[in-house]
């Protein structure tokens, strides 16, 4: 027995980490697949241990909270859709790896645009207010992106600081607009905007608040896809965004591409302001904006700029969003219970990546 | 009891699917110095790396004084009495020679810099190197760093050195200060790994040599029984007729010229002092100098990618159709001239390719603004890179295939063959076989005669003289941005070009 | 005079949350983490605070005891600090050991930081029976003094010197040792090899892996006191959702301005804070150009950017490998 026992050699194992080189795309889902499911284990846990409810009750109540009327059904419609134009007005900039953290601010201007013309232009005849609304909109927005797209082309200036910084410069705006804009006087707060008259609102279609939402966004959609893919200066911005170098030599005028493409993407912001005052609350705080621009972000990233993937991902988030809404306010919590449950569901998605571009190897290691 | 400092047996690491080192067997002994031979790829620094900690074998043993061991990471190599001197330096730029050479090591936590200085000093003295411990990375000569990484490790006390390619970038002359200190080493009992594929270096230097051939070891023998002719044969494998096909230009005629070029970089110094030449069609004009004496910029200002600060550059189109001034022109319009840029930075991928992008996207480099249309034209690119790959011999699954996954010579190869296609009337290409093996380096060879023949204006930067020397028809060097001669390649030797390298005045008629 | 005075310790006030976590950012940046979650940290250190002190006087009040104050502020330290750590943890473990795009993750932390600080900032309310009800007098009288009060009646110094809780003060040692530490010792070196190039750390024998977490987790512990700064000292023990607002990004934003050296952020801290309150002492105000006024930070810090964009000595740059993961066998 003893001597058995010293025949038998040693053996450890040492783990290291091997990049992968291709994983197959069933594979790659399937990791996915196991972060989401885990990630509503998780999820579920922290909801159980605030809550004390039975978990099954407790994702039945956000199913029901997402989906459950008709009414919370289009408001989950309506939120996904906004979101996934953020998302889709971020694709250029971020394939040209320039960091616009300031879809917030985009936003917010493009919203305060389309609430001034609101507000000024109630006696423009409906269609051309509506059309004056979207461009206005898209050139405010369009501004708000200039600015750091033009000095990151010519000082290099760091754009996610420069973006960041813009998004409250942009909520001061809305804050100093409130003061003329208020109603009822004293209120702070702005109400909606033309309820009775409705004007510069989206207007109804096939019985349905949010068509016209949804027809903008499916639109700028599958542009932005065509003009990535196949358009001369979706390629340019390629390869800017691959090598500043490589784009050189090609002889692209980079500072020119930056610039353009900055305007590009934060046009579409803007646009999604005008989507969410015009198209959805008919009103403008500083919370307008909410967060989706930076929610939009971690989309575009997440579904690696694919725009199936990013409408999967919006629409993941925002039902469980709207999900967590309702049992928070079913148990008497507060809403931003939900903001905890995007961050876990957001931290799991990331996470897994790391299993699809690597893998954890084992190397035996005799020794004598 | 064993007397070697290190033993290697059955070492295998691969990359993926890439076999880099096959059941490698090594054996160091105290107090020798081997050199490790292999020509670019034969997976050298691969070996070297796991004995530093920087890999981890996959399968195979270690052994040092004896002793099996498992290296997994710098610090148990340091602890083993190993220090690796790398090709590319490991320094901080932003910190201290000295600050460099303590970085990681153990100590109080409270850093006394003065002490460490004047220990560095004293070390510094002792070798006889030249280093100033309070001088930032930034600051320093190329020589002055690898002077540095080599007191770092004599700092920690290593009993085995491993100098990865050390004289790659020096001047022939700091390369025998280097010899000299490595030889007072030796005498002071350490062993010493070098890594090399210059063949005189390890007839001068070396105790022993280990040849490596794609990634297998295929023999060790005593220097004094070895030639070049032998070490070769080993390297390479099959004895190969090193003479390139040089033909005679053919009625060359002027095509580019410059006249008094000064070029500045950002941070504001010359980089290029004062350069006239001319490059003839039909010709290959080689450009030497050691890496970064102006090379890379000498290139970039004739293709419009970095603006000059004084002087022309003249292109003489063939039919005698008027001159164009390059200096005044955007890159697009120079490349409408064709005038084409085959540039390969270090890494490669950095300028000519995006790494990311399939065979395809990468050919639209030069010609996706063809057409009118506001959507570009894939189906060209497509076929070219078909063409390329089938007529270049690219080993590539498709043309889907990111070039990043590809190996460095089929990297190479698309991206000489991609210039090529543009039917150019002048190519410039720099450092066209660096990472290469024989095989390919030669098709790239053939493809610059080839493109000579058809009275095309090549020049190319590159730094194995005896290749230039057989290449070129003429050579231009440049030392600190300035030509310091235009010799016949015909009638120069290596000795010559040395010379003019390291600033030894002498200009040859043309 | 008096005004300026009130100014001077308003703007005082201001700073020291964004000198927390402009220390705290610049220690986690060194090891070459950028961490955009930094904001989200500072609500959760500030709720995580607060509820420790919030519970711990509670269940000494159902007891019948009076609360101890020493037992408060040590629940409170412990919460906020636990909490933060955590936040750094998940931020680390997502970025070093799973590689993640760091301003993706960072992003992700402060959008799950502020929604942790609302969410158990209006539970707490509520259990304390509405909004703006909690209260921590204990504690938070500990947290708001120093030193005596004769100290503070000397005439002008008194208050703008001697008028602070000790975490005022903690802020500025804070920032000279973290000085210190990058500078004078040989951990602060090789955390600077970190930041500027692992692969070379690494070659050097320095765990890479563990100078960034180290210095994450550090950084994320020393923001972390800057929410507490804000609930404690500036609040005065309670909560208000969204109040402390968007101080975590204007941190980061310092971090650019002081050269990644924590002595500078000192003054950056002063100056950020001054402009931060500067609609309140400006005369002549209306409603609407008081909101103009309020963009000042803002705007001064693009100019910041903008201007220091240009600047090119190496020492001034952002550590070299800042933002990008690092992967040993990368080849």
């Amino acid at each position: 027995m003893n001597e058995k026992a010293v025949n038998i050699k040693k053996e450890k194992y040492i783990r290291h980490i091997v990049k992968r080189d291709v994983i197959s795309k069933k594979k790659a889902w399937f990791i996915r697949l196991i972060a989401v499911v885990l990630s509503l284990l998780v999820s579920a846990v922290v909801i159980v241990g605030i809550t004390k409810e039975n978990p099954l009750s407790v994702y039945g109540g956000i199913i029901n909270g997402a989906v459950g009327t008709n009414h919370r059904l289009w408001t989950t419609v309506r939120e996904i859709v906004v979101l996934l134009l953020i998302a889709v007005g971020l694709v250029p900039a971020f394939k040209m790896r320039f960091w616009n953290l300031g879809a917030e601010g985009q936003i917010l201007i493009g919203a305060v645009a389309s609430a001034a013309l609101m507000i000024y232009g109630k006696s423009i005849p409906a269609p051309l207010l509506l059309t004056l609304i979207i461009v206005c909109s898209m050139l405010a927005g369009m501004l708000w992106g200039l600015l750091p797209g033009i000095f990151k082309a010519i000082y290099n200036t760091n754009e996610s600081l420069f973006t960041l910084m813009l998004n409250y410069v942009a909520m001061q705006i809305v804050t100093f607009c409130i003061v003329f804009w208020e109603n009822p006087s004293g209120s702070n707060s702005v109400g909606i905007i033309n309820a009775a008259t409705r004007a510069g609102w989206f207007p109804r279609a096939f019985g349905n608040e949010y068509f016209m939402n949804i027809v903008i966004v499916v639109v700028i959609t599958v542009a932005i896809s065509v003009y990535m893919r196949y358009s001369k200066q979706g390629y340019e911005i390629a390869v800017v965004g691959e090598s500043q170098n490589t784009a050189r030599y090609a002889g692209i005028d980079v500072k020119k591409v930056m610039i353009r493409t900055m305007m590009i993407s934060s046009a579409i912001c803007g646009l999604a302001g005008a989507v969410i005052v015009s198209g959805a609350s008919h009103t403008i705080s500083t919370s307008t904006a909410g967060g989706r621009g930076f929610t939009a972000i971690i989309v575009a990233w997440m579904a690696n700029m694919n725009p199936l993937g990013m409408l999967l991902v919006s629409t993941f988030l925002v039902f469980m969003q709207q999900g967590s809404i309702q049992i928070a306010s079913q148990y008497g919590l507060n809403e931003n219970a939900s903001d905890i449950i995007t961050g876990i569901l957001i931290f799991f998605l990331i996470g897994c990546e790391f299993f699809i571009h690597y893998r954890i190897e084992k190397t035996k290691m005799e020794e004598m | 009891m064993s007397t070697n400092a290190i033993e290697l047996r059955g070492v295998t690491k691969r990359f993926g699917s890439v076999i880099a080192n096959d059941h490698v067997n090594l054996t160091l002994e105290k107090g020798e110095i081997l050199s490790i031979l292999g020509e670019n790829g034969s997976g050298k620094t691969t070996l070297m790396n796991m004995l530093s900690g920087i890999y981890f074998p996959d399968e195979g043993q270690i052994l040092i004084d004896g002793k099996e061991v498992a290296i997994r990471g710098p610090k148990d190599a340091f602890q083993l009495g190993i220090g690796m001197i790398h090709q590319h330096f490991k320094l901080i730029n932003v910190l201290t020679a000295a600050q460099n050479i303590i970085l990681g090591l153990s100590g109080k936590s409270r850093l006394d810099m003065k002490k460490v200085n004047k220990d560095v000093s004293n070390l510094v003295e002792k070798y006889g190197f030249d280093l100033n411990p309070e001088e930032k990375i930034y600051n320093m000569s190329v020589s002055q760093k690898q002077t540095v990484e080599i007191v770092k490790v004599l700092y920690r006390g290593a009993d085995i050195l491993i100098l990865d390619e050390p004289t790659a970038v020096l001047t022939p002359q700091e390369t025998e200060k280097l010899f000299a200190v490595l030889r007072k080493m030796k005498e002071a009992g350490k062993s010493i790994i070098i890594i090399t594929h210059k063949l005189n270096e390890v007839l001068e230097i070396s105790d022993r040599v280990a040849v490596l051939r794609k990634g297998s070891s295929i023999g060790v023998v005593k220097t004094s029984e070895a030639s070049v002719e032998s070490l070769t044969e080993m390297m390479v494998g099959e004895k190969v007729d090193l003479d390139i096909q040089r033909s005679k230009p053919k009625s060359p005629e002027k095509r580019i010229e410059l006249r008094g070029v000064n070029v500045r970089n950002i941070e504001g110094q010359d980089v290029l002092k004062d350069i006239s030449f001319v490059a003839n069609s039909g010709e290959i004009l080689g450009i030497a100098g050691i890496s970064g004496n102006g090379q890379k910029e000498l290139l970039e200002s004739i293709g419009g990618l970095i603006p000059i600060e004084s002087g022309e550059i003249l292109y003489y189109p063939p039919n005698d159709a008027p001159v164009e001034k390059l200096s005044e022109k955007t890159v697009q319009e120079i490349q409408k001239l064709k005038i084409s840029l085959s540039f390969v930075p270090e890494d490669r991928l950095g300028m000519g390719l995006v790494g990311s992008m399939n065979l395809t996207d990468n050919m639209m480099i030069r010609s996706y603004r063809g057409g009118r249309r506001f959507f570009a034209d894939r189906k060209s690119p497509k076929l070219l890179a078909e063409h390329i790959v089938a007529k270049l011999e690219v080993a590539t699954p498709d043309v889907n295939t990111p070039v990043r996954r590809l190996s460095g010579g089929n990297v190479q190869k698309i991206l000489v063959g991609r210039e090529i296609a543009t039917r150019p009337n002048v190519l410039m290409v720099a450092y066209p076989v660096r990472g290469l093996d024989i095989n390919s380096s030669y098709t790239i060879y053939n493809l610059l005669n080839e493109q000579k023949e058809k009275g095309v204006a090549v020049m190319c930067v590159g730094e194995d003289l005896d290749v230039l020397l057989q290449l070129c028809d003429r050579i231009l060097v440049l030392c600190e941005g300035k030509i310091s001669g235009i010799v016949d390649a015909n009638k120069s030797s290596k000795e010559e070009l040395g010379m003019l390298m390291t600033g030894g005045r002498k200009v040859s008629s043309k | 005079m008096n005004l300026l005075l009130t100014f001077i310790v308003a703007a005082i006030g201001q700073a020291v949350p964004l000198l927390y976590g402009a220390s705290g950012e610049i220690v986690t940046e060194k090891s070459g983490n950028l961490n955009l979650g930094i904001p989200g940290i500072m609500y959760m250190g500030g709720i995580s605070g607060l509820m420790g002190a919030f519970f711990y006087e509670k269940s000494a009040i159902s007891a019948g005891n009076e609360p101890n104050a020493l037992i408060g502020v040590l629940c409170a330290l412990i919460g906020c600090l636990a909490a933060s750590f955590l936040g750094g943890l998940i931020y680390s473990f997502l970025t070093i050991s799973l590689r993640s795009n760091q301003n993706v993750v960072g992003l992700a932390l402060t959008t799950f930081g502020v929604g942790f600080g609302n969410f158990f900032g209006g539970s707490i309310s509520k259990i304390a029976g509405g909004v703006g009800q909690i209260s921590v007098k204990k504690t938070a009288s500990f947290y708001q003094t120093f030193f005596p009060e004769t100290m503070k009646k000397i005439p002008i110094l008194g208050k703008i010197i001697f008028s602070y809780g000790f975490l005022t003060y903690l802020s500025i040692i804070i920032a000279v040792i973290a000085t210190w530490y990058l500078t004078k010792t040989r951990k602060g070196l090789n955390l600077i090899a970190v930041g500027e190039d692992p692969a070379v750390a690494d070659a050097a024998g320095i765990n890479v892996t563990k100078y960034k977490y180290g210095s994450t987790l550090l950084g994320a512990m020393i923001a972390g006191l800057g929410g507490l700064y804000f609930v404690m000292e500036y609040l005065g023990g309670t909560w208000s959702n969204n109040g402390f607002g968007d101080r975590g990004w204007l941190a980061i934003a310092l971090v650019i301005l002081a050269l990644w050296n924590p002595v500078n952020a000192i003054w950056g801290s002063l100056v950020f804070g001054a402009l931060y309150v500067l609609y309140i002492y400006l005369p002549g105000q209306t409603r609407a150009s008081s909101e103009l006024v309020k963009m000042l930070p803002y705007v001064v810090t693009i100019i910041v950017l903008i201007m220091t964009s240009k600047r090119n000595k190496p020492e001034n740059q952002p550590p070299k490998s800042l933002g990008r993961a690092y992967f040993r066998e990368d080849r």
